[in-house]
């Protein structure tokens, strides 16, 4: 019996070693120097022979009684999607001090938190935007951040050709997002998977070679500058610079360049909150519904008179048009837009994003996004390994959560009144889906 | 008042070189169980595909009487831009699947809702903001739906996903969500396929009971004869594609042509 284990327990080791040796041999055990290379073989054999350790570890670890419970735990959690009974405390309270705390942020953070806060808002913005595209409606697009790319040119463009300025580009955008949406939605809502991924993966690269070659419109590679945002036609710089008063002659207050990134990050949270008010209202309503409806099983849908080709039009265009509004915070936020922000790995980034949080639910969605941006300024001392990290957490993610961080919960109802035919309803008071 | 519900007119449907429907006509009166019967690939699932307006019959046409005369569904899916299926369950034929086809990671009672979305309020704006319209379409949906529950004998499942159901649950709720889109016609394939006996019963009472307090019209595709000869009233056999025989249940149940394509014979008439 203990000879069986320690045998297997070898033989694990020994499978281990050798493939991450394999793996690590090239990586790390060759390291360029001008044209020829060194050998660092130790380096590799040093990796693996840690690998091994770690893994008999986990092993020995798996064998005691708690090492065991843990794993049940992990392995329990089934097909991640409950029914909600009802009886659930509304959250009300808990959000009111999210919202609070939110709002309240500026007054603690200095500026560099406050930055990374901004950025982890728009983050949210945009998966809560490909969450419908993905989550909700099941179409794969791996151009989201066409979108994104949309909203923040409209801002610099918009105001270098049209004058237009940060509250009329915030209006304009989803809708000229949504128009994208829907332009690229048309050819390709007759395609399933695959096919779709690759024609999305197209329409973002399209547009960002667009945003790199058309020198003369677009401003190519050297980007375009964006205006600082105005409030009722107070600015946030030292001197008036588009006709308006400066924020602090007007109250009679110290310039600090730290006002701008309070209104941009107010402005965006409460943005931010109606958005998820928005797609929370969603998930409880017909076309919400039809989109899950359409991404368990289109065919079913059609039988039922769902115009399988308008619901994933509408999925698009309310997913691109949030990615529009995130784009224009982006571009204010960075007070200049290149290309360079709008490449693959973003839409990379945005999709882990969904995918980590659980395909469907806002909360993870949001967690996601917040880990995913606060997490790599956490760890700015390894910045060399952030990729390595990221992958690192998706693997692992989708061993031991593949649901995602968070469950989705679907919403309870109950019949308003005693229904004819149903003996043993519970009669709640509620006609309204408890959420 | 004598116009059928549905008429079927020389239905051929072609795949390329195979025929799966050869020349098929038939007609389903109103308030009746008619039953589409036939050996395994003899093309009445492809029937029911035209008819519910999955594939576009090759030749022929399919009549759905409604308020202005009869109407082909050919043309609704041919319909440029906004033609499809969908327009021929909004006419009024909804169906069931032959495997089953649930949302199974939604709720039950989600699965009956989507299935009435023409009835809900379908406006971003008022759902967004919850307005008194909105609230009490929504109200009604979901009493509609759980009205439907109580008739399939699910109410006690109405919070559950659709996946977790039993087999034979989950056959009954597929019907339920058909029934919610307000069908004038309702077709079912193979209701009754994987059903134990019990289960078998309790389903050939429902459908009993659709048309006789409901005044449904039903369409019926299934193997098992002892069934069909108990619900229906009207029993339509398709081999290789054509109709060999059509008639009352006693009619067609002692056709030659009949038994020799599908029923076979009884055990004892062969020792005979
Ligand atoms: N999409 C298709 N493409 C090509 N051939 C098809 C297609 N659909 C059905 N067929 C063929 O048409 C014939 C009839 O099939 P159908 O599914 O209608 O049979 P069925 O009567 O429903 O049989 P069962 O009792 O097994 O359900 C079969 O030979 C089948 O192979
Ligand atoms: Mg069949």
């Amino acid at each position: 019996m203990q000879t069986n284990r320690l045998l297997t327990l070898a033989k694990q080791a020994l499978l281990t070693f050798t493939v991450s040796l394999i793996l690590f041999a090239p990586i790390s055990g060759l390291v360029l120097e001008g044209f020829s290379f060194r050998n660092e073989l130790t380096r590799a054999v040093l990796l693996a022979a840690l690998v091994a350790a770690g893994r008999v570890a986990l092993s020995l670890v798996g064998m005691t009684a708690i090492g065991r419970k843990i794993a049940g735990k992990a392995a329990s959690n089934g097909s991640g999607v409950t029914v909600m009974t009802g009886k659930e405390k509304s959250p009300a309270l808990i959000l009111g001090l999210i919202f609070l705390a939110g709002l309240s942020l500026p007054f603690f953070a200095d500026k560099y938190f406050l930055g990374i806060a901004i950025l982890a808002l728009i983050y949210c913005l945009l998966g809560l935007g490909l969450n419908i595209v993905v989550g909700l409606a099941g179409l794969l697009d791996l151009g989201f951040v066409a979108f994104y790319a949309v909203g923040a040119y409209l801002l610099a463009l918009g105001a270098q050709y049209l004058g237009l300025g940060f509250w009329s580009a915030l209006i304009i955008a989803p809708f000229l997002a949504g128009l994208c949406g829907m332009v690229l939605a048309f050819p390709v809502l007759k395609m399933h998977g695959d096919y779709l991924a690759i024609v999305t993966l197209g329409f973002g690269e399209i547009i960002r070679l667009v945003l790199n070659n058309w020198l003369e419109f677009t401003g190519g590679p050297n980007g375009a500058s964006v205006p600082p945002p105005t409030l009722f036609g107070l600015e946030f710089t030292r001197t008036a610079k588009q006709g308006g008063v400066p924020l602090h002659d007007y109250f009679g207050i110290a310039y600090s360049a730290d006002y701008k990134f309070w209104f941009i990050y107010l402005v965006l949270f409460l943005v931010v909150c109606l958005v998820v008010y928005a797609v929370e209202r969603l998930r409880v309503m017909p076309l919400g519904r039809m989109w899950e409806a359409l991404r368990e099983d289109e065919i079913a849908c059609r039988s039922l008179g769902v115009n399988h080709v308008f619901t994933k039009l509408t999925a698009f265009m309310l997913g691109a048009s949030t990615g529009g509004l995130a784009g224009v915070f982006f571009a204010v936020h960075q007070g200049f837009v290149n290309p360079t922000s709008f490449t693959f790995f973003e839409s990379a980034l945005i999709l882990a994003i969904v995918v980590l949080g659980g395909l469907g639910s806002t909360v993870g969605v949001i967690a996601a996004a917040l880990v995913l941006t606060i997490l790599p300024e956490l760890l700015r001392d390894f910045a060399e390994y952030r990729v390595l990290v990221f992958g690192v957490l998706m693997v692992v993610m989708m061993i031991w959560k593949p649901r995602g961080l968070v469950r989705v919960q679907r919403p309870a109802f109950f019949p308003s009144t005693a229904v004819k035919g149903a003996g043993t309803a519970p009669l709640s008071a509620s006609p309204e889906a408890v959420r | 008042m004598n116009t059928p519900l549905l008429d079927v007119r020389n239905v051929t449907m072609r795949f390329g070189g195979i025929v799966a429907n050869r020349n098929v006509s038939f007609s389903v009166e109103r308030g009746g169980v008619t039953a589409l019967i036939g050996p395994n690939g003899a093309g009445k699932t492809t029937m029911f595909n035209c008819i519910t307006g999955f594939y576009r019959a090759s030749e022929g046409q399919i009549l759905l009487d409604g308020p202005n005369g009869p109407q082909d569904i050919g043309t609704l899916i041919t319909k440029p831009i906004t033609g499809g299926s969908h327009l021929v369950t909004r006419a009024g034929i909804a169906r069931t699947f032959q495997n089953i086809r649930l949302f199974k990671e939604m709720s039950v009672v989600e699965n009956l809702l989507v299935a009435q979305h023409l009835v809900t309020a379908n406006n971003l704006v008022s759902g967004v903001l919850r307005t008194p319209a909105f609230r009490r379409a929504e109200r009604e949906a979901v009493d509609r739906a759980y009205h439907w529950l109580g008739e399939m004998n699910l109410t006690d499942d109405a919070n559950r996903l659709a996946g977790e159901l039993p087999y034979g649950r989950q056959r009954r709720l597929e019907i339920a969500r058909a029934m919610c889109t307000g069908p004038k016609l309702i077709c079912l394939d193979e209701p009754a396929a994987g059903l134990n006996p019990s289960e078998t019963r309790e389903l050939s009472e429902v459908i009993q009971r659709l048309c006789k307090e409901h005044g449904q019209t039903v369409l019926v595709i299934e193997h098992d004869m002892g069934l069909v000869m108990r619900i229906s009233d009207h029993v339509v056999v398709l081999d290789h594609g054509e109709v060999i025989s059509d008639g009352t249940p006693e009619h067609v149940g002692n056709d030659p042509a009949v038994i020799a394509a599908y029923l076979g014979v009884s055990e004892e008439e062969v020792e005979k």
